[in-house]
């Protein structure tokens, strides 16, 4: 298996996807971690909800995983994404790529996480101490 | 025949439901089901853009949907 997909409510674990890419072939491993920040233009946001159409969010998920390895010159991938409410700080996205060179590495996750946020049907709402909004629906 | 529309993010609040089942012709294809969205939903018209996917699958305006398709109405995106 080259690929680690998972789309889940638990807290993700960042060694996780790291235990997952690690390979005695490998000459370095990039790992990628979102973070919930504490605000959205200047105003403070106290928590976000993510939520996902989650039998097409795995797909796609998968899809960015397969076409990333077609791709680059790397070894493995692990795509963990969390659902629910998330508070500041947490790990939304956790994004591992193992790579023979440094440079592979690097380059496949940040393709993969550009990716993920264009085409994988998981959405946002911010929280803030006045009220919510959904993040990116221009309504 | 009969298809299965699901709803989310922004677009739940708009229709004020995530899931529904719609009525529509034979050979209807996604550009006529967008048509048909907008009359049952005019509130839909508030989101600038939102893709249809069809049985999971972002699907093209031009594909014929079939009996026993699930469709999602899918508002941009804001993973990550």
């Amino acid at each position: 298996m080259k690929t680690s997909i998972k789309l889940t409510s638990a807290q993700l674990d960042v060694q996780e996807c790291y235990r997952f890419v690690a390979d005695e072939v490998c000459g370095g491993i990039s790992v990628f971690v979102g973070t919930v920040r504490n605000d959205t233009k200047g105003k403070e946001v106290t928590q976000l909800d993510f939520s996902s159409y989650k039998p097409m969010a795995i797909k796609e998920m998968q899809k960015i995983a397969d076409l990333t390895l077609e791709k680059f010159d790397i070894h493995k991938i692990a795509i963990h994404h969390a659902v629910g409410m998330l508070k500041i700080g947490a790990i939304p996205v956790v994004i591992s790529v193992s790579a023979k060179h440094r440079k592979a590495a690097f380059l496949a996750c940040e393709f993969a996480i550009d990716t993920l946020k264009e085409t994988v049907p998981i959405w946002k709402k911010e929280y803030f101490s006045d009220g919510e909004m959904w993040v990116n629906a221009h309504p | 025949m009969v298809i299965k529309t699901l709803f989310f993010g922004i677009a739940t609040d708009f229709v004020n439901t995530s899931e529904t089942t719609l009525r529509i012709e034979e050979r209807t294809t996604v550009a006529d089901f967008k048509i048909i969205l907008k009359n049952t939903y005019p509130s839909l018209a508030k989101i600038n853009s939102y893709a249809i996917a069809v049985n999971e699958i972002y699907a093209e305006d031009s594909l014929q949907l079939k009996s026993g398709d699930v469709l999602a109405v899918i508002p941009p995106v804001s993973g990550g």
